[in-house]
């Protein structure tokens, strides 16, 4: 099953990684998440809403989600609206994919594809 | 019945018992999936309110996070950001992974650990990095506020992260398992149970096969010994009603001569 592997605990624990506008990037790492080795790279990635092209914020949650001392990826819900498709498609439990609010952009519970889903068998169940 | 809803089997008496085992194997399995997608089910719906709950929350405090970054940023300047990132080295908060089980699945359960910062001076152990960054400069109450709000989101995005992997994971087995409970009550169940009626009938039909062969077999037994006797009957009663034959004993009287005649050459008692 996919991400089974990640499921043994790690020496030295697992990162948080973010992919945010710089605000959130910055108050994450205020908090202490940031990580930075040679020869990893960071685990975080600032996104210039205007600038920063799709791609790039695709390469960077895909390197995310393949590395395997990332337990949790924290990123902004409007980006991850701009790669929605790559985010729905990567359904493996490990690593988490939270989607968090942005300070221009209040929480759209509607859009989280996660949350759908709870609502969905909610409503069902 | 098609041989797609039951087993090609030589139908035997030990067929049967074998395929019975079989049946009373599935059927358990098929009660103690059952009991493991009800017990997964329910831990299921713990957490999906359990999510709600904590997204709604989580929204809630990464709004008083984000505040009280604007209020650092404004005390410390806009370079505050920059600053930040390029001084990141190394993670002091990470988390660790560690596992529950519920009914045989395994999910895993993040808790964040590392330097905890607790006061807003920003004095904590971890010493590295960004924690050293607050209060180098001015605004260091106000950076120690943004940090410990951060932090508080953080705890809960973390919690929320463990939720969010238990309920992809549990989605996962219990569609496994009910792919499971289903296949055997639809597909294995009934293709035993074919098989079984199916070795019963055909036992049933060689029973009688063997059941009327024996009583042909009696018949025609019985047949031929009646024939045997009717014959030996007839010939008794021909016999008897035929009476008395003297021709039939001519033959042998004429062909000797008589004994009387070997003697006297003449019958004394012949009248005429």
């Amino acid at each position: 099953m996919a991400g089974r592997r990640q499921l043994k605990s790690r020496e030295g624990g697992f990162l948080i990684a973010v992919i945010g506008d710089e605000d959130t990037t910055t108050g994450f790492l205020l908090a202490g998440v940031g990580d930075n080795q040679p020869s990893h790279g960071s685990n975080f990635f600032v996104v210039d809403p205007k600038h920063t092209p799709v791609q790039a914020i695709e390469e960077a949650f895909n390197k995310f989600t393949e590395r395997e001392d990332i337990a949790i990826i924290l990123i902004n819900q409007y980006i991850a609206d701009k790669i929605r498709t790559t985010v729905t498609r990567f359904n493996a439990p490990v690593p988490a994919i939270l989607e968090i609010p942005s300070k221009e952009h209040p929480y759209d519970p509607s859009k989280d594809g996660i949350l759908q889903r709870v609502r969905g068998m909610l409503g069902s169940a | 019945m098609s041989s797609k809803q039951r087993l090609t089997v030589v139908p035997s008496r030990m067929t049967l018992q074998q395929v019975k085992a079989k049946l009373a194997g599935a059927k358990k399995g098929h009660s103690m999936l059952k009991k493991k997608s009800d017990a997964l089910l329910v831990r299921f719906r713990a957490i999906l309110s359990d999510i709600l709950r904590n997204k709604e929350a989580a929204g809630e405090e990464s709004r008083e996070a984000m505040l009280a970054l604007a209020l650092a940023k404004y005390a410390f300047g806009d370079e505050l950001k920059h600053v930040v990132i390029e001084n990141v080295d190394d993670a002091s908060m990470k988390v660790k992974m560690s596992p529950d089980n519920v009914a045989g699945v395994t999910i895993p359960v993040f808790s964040k650990f590392g330097a905890r910062v607790t006061d807003a001076d920003g004095n904590d152990s971890a010493g590295k990095g960004t924690a050293s960054l607050a209060g180098l400069s001015k605004g260091g109450q106000q950076i120690g506020d943004a940090r410990t709000a951060f932090a508080d989101t953080l705890d809960l995005l973390v919690k929320l992260a463990s939720l969010q992997t238990s309920f992809i994971i549990l989605d996962e087995a219990i569609k496994l398992t009910n792919r499971r409970v289903n296949a055997l009550e639809n597909v294995v169940k009934p293709r035993l149970e074919n098989t079984i009626s199916y070795v019963l009938s055909e036992l049933d039909e060689m029973e009688r096969e063997e059941f009327f062969r024996l009583k042909l077999i009696q018949n025609k037994k019985e047949k031929a010994r009646l024939a045997e006797q009717g014959e030996k009957l007839k010939e008794e009663r021909k016999l008897a009603l035929t009476g008395f034959d003297p021709a039939k004993f001519a033959g042998d009287d004429a062909s000797k001569p008589s004994i009387i005649d070997a003697h006297t050459g003449a019958d004394p008692d012949l009248l005429f």
